[in-house]
């Protein structure tokens, strides 16, 4: 029951005039494993739900190599779920709920019990074969849920956020367990969440949606070094986003001044100078110096601003400007790094990550790469 | 859950919907033939009566002296629900609060007059009520009818206080306040909505509650419904209409009370000892 | 080992820790109530039963059995109650099922459902000797259908009694199974529908499992409404004959023959059979899974 393609084609979902997913076009090809991203409310569980047939399209069609799929409802797709709440049959054993989907498929018996026992070895479950769901702790259910979904060896696995339910230890543990699955099993899936850090860790491909509306698609490596407009990069980790005025062009980077600070930048989109613009940096890209100084100590990697010993920058790329002066407000210790507040003498709050060690109160200054300063429309969304 | 929401319904919702429409075609049948009929002058062999009247009612308020009955009854029902509240609340209270041994067999204990048909509880209770002089008279009245009152009261106000987080009282008392202001100024305004509902739930029983009255009243501690009874089961002395009339006065009576109700409490609370689910 | 500060503590500590303080007090009222007032009685009306004029201990119930008069209320009143509880619990799960979700006509449903419990049962025989009497609507729209040749006799018998039991026991019913119904979590069908189960499966290998402790619940609650069954079986029944129902046959030991201790005997036996019933349908319920109906920790 495999597929070489699975096409959403304009995919669409209202409820009482409110649309919760607008138009999604996606080609999805054998064995991958796809991240619907985004805050919540933005339509990825809704996206989720039509795939698996447990909301009506009020728009769009669902292809299956060419086959109309949408057509079909959720117990003739032989799609496998696993649901944000598990949702285990209670008065089933963990065996009998691994059996259920085999069961209705009309399965031997003897294989019922060679295949379950398989999956529960996959998961690690074997003593607690007999037990009852309410028996067992979180992580447990968790893998009692997605041994459900797997035995069927189904076309495609779909994933309702489930790991949101676990505690933070168990969550990275078992986002490397479904990264073992999915590289042993090779099963397409579909795999929805909140956690731009699963996302980008457990994904071949990302979906990102806002408002109902596709964002980007694109690989991990995409979207989180080239972020297509600044809602993208804001889910993304890049914490400093600035309100500025487009200045002009220079060469292929844009020039935007912050605070009386020339900094160059590099478009995306196709900002004009004038318009309004957001900048994005991540905070591990912001570079610390010390206050007043001409930057950052040479033989350091980076651009710093003005001083006479320019380090080596990529010499295509214009230098990024000026270094900006700030306070140290907050400092949280993350072990190797630190993660720092700084506040501009115009009163902006920057976050920046450094291996340094500064301390509340001191000036710094600091300075960004010209190609890590992404400068996005301020209209942003599509 | 098909991908189409079906316009046309399977055969078996036409036949689910089918069978609600005509229970209720039936209820509304048997309702209206009294209402109808307490408006007719004179209904034998056809449709509908002959003629209108509202003569009946004047008829059926001197005959079976209604305004006496009324204030039994609301007398009734005011005691039962003042009692069984003042009662009933601080021992909700402990039992939801509190784990105590023989708690479950306390609660249980609670739960027995409510389980149990009245008439089974009611035939031993009348006689001892009778025994000591209480039976015949009003008092005899509230106090059989405060026997499933108050393990009401407990029971629906329990999962209500439970519902209250006693981390807040622990705040409360952490910021400094004594028992007594635990109980006015935090506790009791979170309560009193569950106490109205209680309340409410207990009155509706209460004029309603047949058994109970009917086996403990005397001639003039008598509530509506059980007056509406005798004048019924002694039917052929009276005009079948005019106890009609007095079945309307009663129906109205207990309408009003369900609308109030409602206000407060989900229609299911009515029933069962169900938790308000916010539905 | 600490040999100083070896004092137990005070019986006032050793009591609050296992829940033993003055706030019991605030129990007081209510358990003197209900021992006074329910306990008391009860222990005296069987203590009663066994205190007849003549025929020794067992005298009210010795008389109880040989009166055929006495001994067929039983049975009367089973054949009454128990396919009156069945019918309102069976039919209250199709219905159910199909209203389980959230609609817009829901709440107004319950609300009009729940008028016939709060009218009461006086007022449904009032209305069911009109409505189904020979001459009331019932008939008529049978005879003018051409259904029947002749009125179907529906009151004073065993089937006014029934349909009493109907109208006040299947809305109650009703609201009981649908909350059960509502509380086994809604993924919990999704989830055997992404596992390949039809409408049926999901309904019978997941719902009714899962409902079944419930229902059992509910058929033992509106069991014992029915059968203490009174007014409607003296107002729209058949008191002396086919509907003399125990609850009767005790009003009469009581209050026309003034026979305490038999009507005692009667009222003794009634709580008996009906716990016969209880204990029966909740030993079946006991082999089910009654846990949570949740779907997991999540």
């Amino acid at each position: 029951m495999s597929f070489e393609t699975l096409r959403l084609d304009g995919v669409s979902r209202s409820f009482g005039g409110h649309e919760a997913l607008a138009g999604l076009d996606l080609t999805i090809k054998r064995g991958e494993f796809i991240a619907l991203l985004g805050p919540s409310g933005c339509g990825k569980s809704t996206a989720l739900n039509c795939l698996a047939g447990l909301l009506p399209l009020t728009r769009g069609s669902i292809w299956q190599d060419g086959a109309r799929l949408d057509v079909l409802p959720p117990e003739r797709r032989g799609f496998g779920m696993v649901f944000q709440n598990y949702a285990l049959f209670p008065h089933l054993s963990v065996r009998k709920n691994i059996a259920f989907g085999l069961q209705m498929r009309r399965v031997p018996r003897a294989e019922i019990r060679r295949r379950v026992d398989e999956a529960l070895r996959l998961v690690h479950l074997e003593e607690h074969a007999g037990k009852l769901p309410g028996q067992l702790s979180g992580g447990q259910q968790q893998r009692v849920a997605i041994a459900r979904a797997v035995v069927l060896e189904p076309a495609l696995v779909l994933m309702d956020e489930p790991l949101s339910n676990l505690d933070a230890k168990l969550r990275l543990e078992m986002r490397t367990e479904i990264r073992r699955l999915h590289q042993s099993l090779g099963l397409t899936t579909v795999y929805v969440t909140h956690d731009q850090e699963e996302a980008l860790s457990l994904a071949d491909r990302l979906v990102v949606l806002r408002a109902g509306r596709v964002q980007q698609i694109g690989t991990p490596e995409q979207l989180h070094t080239e972020p297509a407009n600044w809602h993208v990069a804001d889910f993304m980790g890049y914490r400093n986003l600035l309100p500025l005025r487009a200045g002009p062009r220079d060469g292929t980077g844009i020039v935007v001044e912050f605070e009386g600070h020339r900094l160059t930048g590099t478009p995306v989109g196709d900002p004009a100078p004038g318009d309004e613009v957001i900048a994005g940096i991540r905070p591990e890209d912001l570079r610390i110096g010390p206050a007043g100084g001409p930057g950052v100590p040479a033989g350091s990697p980076g651009v710093a601003a003005g001083g006479p010993e320019v380090a080596a920058g990529s010499p295509e790329v214009p230098v990024g400007g000026a270094g900006v002066p700030a306070t140290v407000e907050v400092v949280e210790y993350q072990g190797r790094e630190v993660a720092v507040e700084a506040r501009t003498d115009g009163g902006v709050a920057l976050n920046l990550r450094t291996t340094d060690r500064p301390a509340i109160g001191d000036r710094i200054t600091v300075s960004v790469e010209p190609r890590r300063l992404l400068v996005f429309p301020a209209g942003g969304a599509t | 859950m098909a991908a189409r929401r079906a316009i046309v319904a399977t055969p078996a919702a036409w036949l689910v919907w089918g069978v609600v429409v005509a229970f209720f075609v039936f209820l509304a049948g048997v309702i209206g033939s009294v209402v109808v009929s307490s408006f007719g002058t004179r209904w034998f062999d056809t449709w509908l009566p002959l003629g209108w009247t509202p003569d009946w009612y004047a008829q059926a308020w001197d005959e079976f002296t209604l305004l006496p009955v009324l204030i039994v009854t609301l007398e009734v029902s005011a005691l039962v629900v003042g009692i069984s509240v003042l009662i009933g609340v601080p021992a909700a209270y402990v039992l939801a609060r509190r784990g105590f041994p023989g708690r479950r067999l306390l609660y249980l204990l609670f739960l027995l007059p409510i389980l149990m048909p009245p008439i089974t509880y009611g035939i031993p209770l009348a006689t001892v009520l009778y025994k000591y002089g209480f039976a015949g008279h009003l008092s005899g009245v509230v106090l059989a009818n405060l026997v499933p009152s108050v393990p009401f009261v407990i029971l629906t106000m329990t999962p209500f206080i439970e519902q209250i987080d006693p981390a807040v009282e622990r705040a409360a008392r952490m910021c400094g306040a004594g028992t007594r202001q635990v109980f006015v100024r935090i506790l009791a305004p979170l309560l009193v909505p569950g106490i109205l509902a209680a309340s409410i739930l207990v009155l509706v029983r209460t004029v309603g509650m047949f058994e109970l009255t009917f086996l403990t009243a005397g001639p003039d501690s008598q509530t509506l419904v059980v007056a509406l009874y005798y004048s019924m089961s002694a039917a052929g002395i009276r005009a079948q209409q005019s106890i009609d009339a007095m079945a309307v006065i009663y129906t109205s009576m207990m309408l009003v009370l369900l609308v109030l109700a409602l206000r407060f409490v989900n229609p299911t609370q009515l029933v069962a000892r169900v938790r308000d689910d916010g539905d | 080992m600490s040999a100083i500060v070896g004092a137990r503590p005070a019986l006032r500590h050793r009591l609050a820790e296992r829940g033993i303080d003055r706030q019991l007090l605030l129990l007081l009222p209510a358990a003197l109530f209900v021992v006074t007032l329910f306990i008391y009685p009860f222990l005296y009306g069987v203590g009663l039963s066994f205190q007849p004029t003549r025929g020794g201990t067992l005298g009210a119930y010795r008389e109880f059995f040989t009166d055929a008069y006495l001994r067929d209320t039983i049975f009367t009143t089973l054949r009454l109650s128990l396919p009156a509880a069945l019918l309102n619990v069976l039919a209250s799960v199709p219905i159910a099922y199909r209203m389980r979700g959230r609609f817009r006509a829901k709440r107004l449903l319950t609300t009009l459902l729940v008028v016939p419990i709060t009218l009461g049962t006086v007022l449904t025989a009032q209305g069911l000797l009109n409505f189904l009497g020979p001459t009331g609507w019932f008939n008529r729209t049978l005879l003018s259908a051409g259904l029947v040749d002749a009125p179907v006799r529906l009151t004073n018998n065993y089937w006014g009694v029934f349909f009493s039991l109907v109208i006040t026991g299947f809305p109650f019913a009703f609201l009981l199974v649908l909350s059960y119904l509502s509380g086994i979590d809604p993924s919990l069908e999704r989830a055997a529908a992404t596992l390949g189960a039809g409408r049926w499966q999901r309904f019978r290998r997941i719902t009714l499992p899962l409902l079944a402790p419930g229902l059992a619940t509910t058929f033992c609650l509106t069991f014992v409404l029915a059968f203490s069954v009174f007014p409607s079986a003296v107002l729209v029944g058949d008191p002396a004959g086919t509907t003399r129902v125990m609850s009767i046959a005790a009003y009469d030991a009581a209050y026309v023959r003034y026979d305490y201790p038999l009507a005692s005997a009667v009222a003794v036996l009634m709580g008996l059979v009906e716990l016969l019933v209880i204990a029966a349908v909740l030993g079946w319920r006991a082999l089910l899974y009654t846990g949570s109906t949740a779907g997991g920790k999540g």
